[in-house]
């Protein structure tokens, strides 16, 4: 996979959206070790300090934790990943009404297009 | 105790103030970028810091002591110009790294070589300007400092070649080890920042992380680079 970030954006923020994903598609799944900091900064291509920030989040929405000398883990907790993949596809449904929406299109029609769609 | 500590710094150049009043901190384990025009004052402050200049006011001290040469040893700098012999190959500069510098890695610089696809046989004045760079590069980044000083690291090589300069800086950098990379190609390297600095005529108009800066402004380093210093 191949990472690209927006200048514009804190980093931080962004790493933050991968590892979003990552947990979301199950990459990383409940209850595992996390990489260490220092081999997700090598291949997020980010400052170990920003790759430590972006962690630090997940972890006070307690998607990950820290096991004392230990590393970093998956919450055991599936419904917070669930959880996090709702709120994520609820974005996703979103923006692509409005993207519609901008083209004139209501919500009917655009579920029609859905539907439409083969893949 | 800051790992480097600059205090009320002037430099004057035949009445001519390059630096006025520069104060400064960085502490261990970040990415500094310092940004400025060309003629900011940029260079000067680098080499300050290396000890090829004297300052004419104030002090700049490495984990507590004054410039000199115990805090050479723990500097690596890459100059903006090259000051290798080169009529030198790649290998015989390693050696000559390896007799100079006590905390230089020929292991590590041979691999980080190899990795880039240089070859150790080669003569420096065969080389093209960004093999070079990158040659130069490597075996800063090879020593065991802490705290590398990059004086335009980028400046010679195409957009390709940076992606990898910024992969060597930043997996070569242990985490107790500071960098600090001087450039005014800002939108290549801020992705790696951990704080910026800019310098104009002279003097520090800003030192802030640099998430915290994109936030606050919305836009990138670059960006409010530019808007900042408009002509």
């Amino acid at each position: 996979m191949k990472f690209t970030f927006d200048n514009n954006i804190p980093i931080y923020i962004q790493v933050l959206e991968y590892m979003k994903i990552y947990l979301i598609s199950g990459v990383f799944k409940c209850g595992e070790k996390l990489p260490s900091v220092r081999e997700f900064s090598t291949t997020f291509k980010v400052n170990p300090n920003t790759m430590q920030k972006a962690l630090a989040e997940l972890e006070s929405m307690n998607l990950i934790y820290t096991e004392r000398t230990n590393g970093k883990y998956v919450t055991n907790d599936i419904n917070l990943i669930d959880k996090l993949k709702d709120e994520y596809a609820i974005t996703l449904a979103k923006s692509y009404f409005e993207g519609m929406k901008r083209i004139g299109l209501g919500k009917a029609d655009s579920i029609k297009y859905l539907e439409g769609i083969n893949d | 105790m800051k790992l480097l500590e600059v205090k009320n710094l002037c430099k004057i150049f035949d009445d001519k103030e390059i630096l006025i009043d520069i104060n400064f901190s960085i502490p261990n384990g970040k990415i500094i970028g310092l940004l400025g025009k060309n003629g900011a004052g940029k260079s000067t402050l680098i080499k300050l810091i290396n000890d090829l200049l004297t300052p004419t006011k104030g002090e700049i001290l490495i984990n507590g002591n004054k410039i000199g040469v115990e805090t050479k040893k723990v500097i690596s700098y890459l100059p903006e110009r090259t000051y290798l012999n080169k009529q030198m190959r790649v290998k015989d500069v390693i050696n000559y790294f390896e007799d100079f510098y006590d905390n230089f890695d020929a292991d590590k610089a041979k691999k980080l070589l190899k990795d880039l696809d240089l070859n150790i046989e080669q003569k420096l004045s065969k080389m093209s300007k960004g093999m070079l760079e990158k040659v130069q590069l490597v075996l800063v980044m090879s020593r065991n400092a802490d705290l590398y000083v990059l004086d335009e690291p980028l400046g010679g090589v195409d957009p390709a070649t940076r992606d990898y300069i910024l992969d060597t800086i930043l997996s070569n950098f242990n985490e107790n080890a500071s960098v600090i990379i001087s450039t005014h190609l800002i939108s290549d390297i801020e992705k790696i920042l951990d704080e910026v600095i800019f310098i104009d005529k002279g003097k520090i108009i800003l030192q802030s992380d640099a998430d915290k800066l994109r936030n606050k402004e919305k836009s990138s380093i670059d960006e409010i680079f530019r808007r900042m210093f408009k002509c």
